[in-house]
């Protein structure tokens, strides 16, 4: 850039990067910080304290909610797990082998979950389940989950897939690897880090879900996001601020991991 | 679809490894949308659910007013077609907020040093991950008439009375905006990113201002990236349910609450939601379809 203007700057631009942050942060930041609020109404502050945290754990609802918070581990670990395995696989196809029939058909099909509205595959899950006579619960959750979390972890391991050359493996076969050895000890390691981040993606996508899994839990089923949207409907309390504070340092840590994952794979593949 | 395509080591053995795909996708996303489908010809059962009998009851309630008690002639019913119609527009609204601020974030980081690009870019992301219902909780406890907000700007004098912000349209749209904001900044990043800036250099050599190759230049050259950025917001901000719910009112109302309602308790009526959701669904397959008939034109070229 030797010109007399730096072409790339524009004036401005920097103050609305600096709004859209603002905006990003402010309402977390609030919440966060009113978490440690000692009063019991939301609207004064009255100093700091740990009480609604300790109400989260011992407190008249801590039961609902540490149940919900079990259910929604489970199905995200499930699901996740799931969708992961079906993704690679799906990937392990879409890349290697070769002219395939329906290849179009299928990648329609894997990310058919992100183009349908998510109101609509709630809807239409609530409408199936019902019409095979599938008593709605921790199951219909988990299988609703398995299905959209599919092509959140198909994108990351994919993008992974076609940054590999397939010598790797050839080398392999030719010094008399199967397949399926080939497979194990060369293709999966340098898959690794994009299986990785599409497991830690889809896990987070499986927790953050309301909609879908408001339509299709049934009566006295709950998970975290349908038990604070039930007590937020009442109003917003002090210990729902303290629960959201807990979930978004945990959604932090695990996006955090899931950049470093990536990072490392990167940096792997320079030193390369 | 990449460089690895041509690779052939598992070749006849992919549709066993697509297979599970398939089955899971197949019977549990696209067998239920067809389901549903069938579901919005049938006739209502008054606690919920249906009775396996034809009918248009549900297209008809969408679309034309027959009176109270069904014997006048039909006239079109503006309730629900008024609903997506608002919705589109509020959802529109939001995607050009997104645009409005997300077009210079996106161009700032991309024109950050490679380095600090990574970060910035993390740092757009990660409120995106942080689960929707809580930072819509947040932002309704943000905005609220004796939240922190109006407190603060009542304490320096700033305003007299609370903004009274809650409950209204442009709740609603910042309520959108901040939910998918990130879906505008990633696709125009990448973008800006493959930008070629000696095009901008020639525009300045030619007497170019900065704003005219912006406008004449770099727009043009960056468009996919918009169009993508726009559709990623304006196709889940249609179908939205928490932004309008807890951020907005009555007056308020917009697609997805109005589908939620009708599988609500006993008071639902399921083949009118199924209904109401094919229509969304519809709109929604016809903006992917125009997009993806562009997008096809702009590689072939």
């Amino acid at each position: 850039m030797a010109g007399k203007t730096d072409l790339r700057r524009f004036p401005g631009f920097l103050a609305v990067t600096t709004l859209c942050l603002f905006v990003l942060y402010a309402p977390l930041i609030v919440v966060a910080v009113y978490s440690f609020n000692a009063s019991t109404s939301i609207t004064n502050w009255g100093g700091m304290s740990l009480m609604w945290y300790v109400d989260v754990f011992t407190g008249p609802e801590a039961p609902k909610f540490q149940k919900a918070a079990l259910n929604s581990m489970i199905i995200a670990v499930c699901a996740s797990v799931i969708a992961t395995i079906v993704a690679t696989l799906a990937a392990v196809a879409m890349t290697r082998a070769g002219r395939l029939r329906g290849k179009i058909f299928s990648f329609a099909l894997i990310n058919l979950p992100l183009m349908v509205p998510e109101v609509v595959t709630a809807v239409a899950s609530l409408v199936f389940f019902s019409a095979i006579g599938f008593t709605t619960g921790l199951t219909t959750i988990l299988i609703a989950h398995t299905v959209f979390c599919i092509p959140f972890a198909y994108l990351p391991i994919s993008a992974r897939m076609q940054s590999i050359p397939d010598m790797y493996e050839q080398a392999a076969m030719d010094l008399y690897a199967s397949p399926r050895e080939a497979f194990r000890l060369v293709l999966l390691p340098l898959m690794t880090p994009g299986i990785l981040s599409g497991f830690l993606l889809a896990f987070i996508i499986s927790l953050d879900d309301f909609l879908i899994t408001n339509f299709v839990k049934g009566a006295g089923v709950e998970t975290l996001p349908t038990a604070i949207f039930g007590s937020v409907k009442q109003g917003i309390k002090p210990n729902i601020m303290a629960i959201s504070t807990l979930m978004l340092v945990v959604s932090v840590a695990f996006v955090s991991l899931s950049w470093l994952v990536g990072r490392m794979g990167q940096d792997k593949k320079k030193n390369n | 679809m990449g460089a690895g395509n041509s690779s052939q080591i598992y070749q006849g053995s992919g549709w066993k490894l697509l297979f599970p795909s398939w089955i899971i996708i197949g019977i549990f996303l696209l067998a239920p949308v067809l389901m549903m489908g069938v579901y919005s010809f049938l006739t209502k059962e008054f606690r919920g659910g249906v009775i396996w009998q034809f009918s248009l009851d549900a297209y008809d309630q969408f679309f034309f007013d027959r009176g109270l008690f069904g014997d006048e002639p039909p006239r079109l019913e503006w309730t629900y077609i008024g609903i997506f119609w608002r919705s589109i527009w509020q959802a529109g609204l939001a995607t050009i907020a997104c645009l409005l601020i997300g077009f210079p974030t996106a161009w700032f980081i991309a024109t950050r040093n490679p380095k600090s690009r990574s970060t910035w870019l993390f740092l757009v992301t990660i409120p995106y991950w942080v689960n929707l219902l809580i930072r819509t909780v947040s932002m309704k406890f943000l905005i609220r008439d004796t939240g922190p907000l109006n407190e603060f700007l009542l304490s320096f004098g700033i305003i007299d009375a609370p903004l009274g912000l809650i409950n209204t349209n442009f709740a609603v749209q910042l309520g959108l905006f901040y939910s998918y904001l990130p879906f505008m900044v990633l696709p125009i990043y990448a973008a800006v990113e493959r930008y070629d800036f000696s095009l901008s250099e020639a525009a300045a050599d030619l007497y170019a201002g900065r704003w005219t190759i912006l406008r004449l230049v770099i727009l043009p050259v960056v468009k996919p990236g918009i169009v993508a950025g726009c559709i990623l917001v304006f196709v889940p901000s249609l179908g939205a349910f928490l932004a309008p719910d807890l951020l907005g009112g009555a007056k308020t109302f917009m697609i997805g609450s109005l589908i939620e309602e009708q599988f609500k308790g006993n008071a639902g009526n399921w083949p009118f939601g199924a209904a109401a959701s094919m229509i969304l669904l519809t709109i929604v397959m016809c903006v992917l379809l125009v997009y993806a008939r562009n997008q096809n034109k702009v590689e072939a070229r």
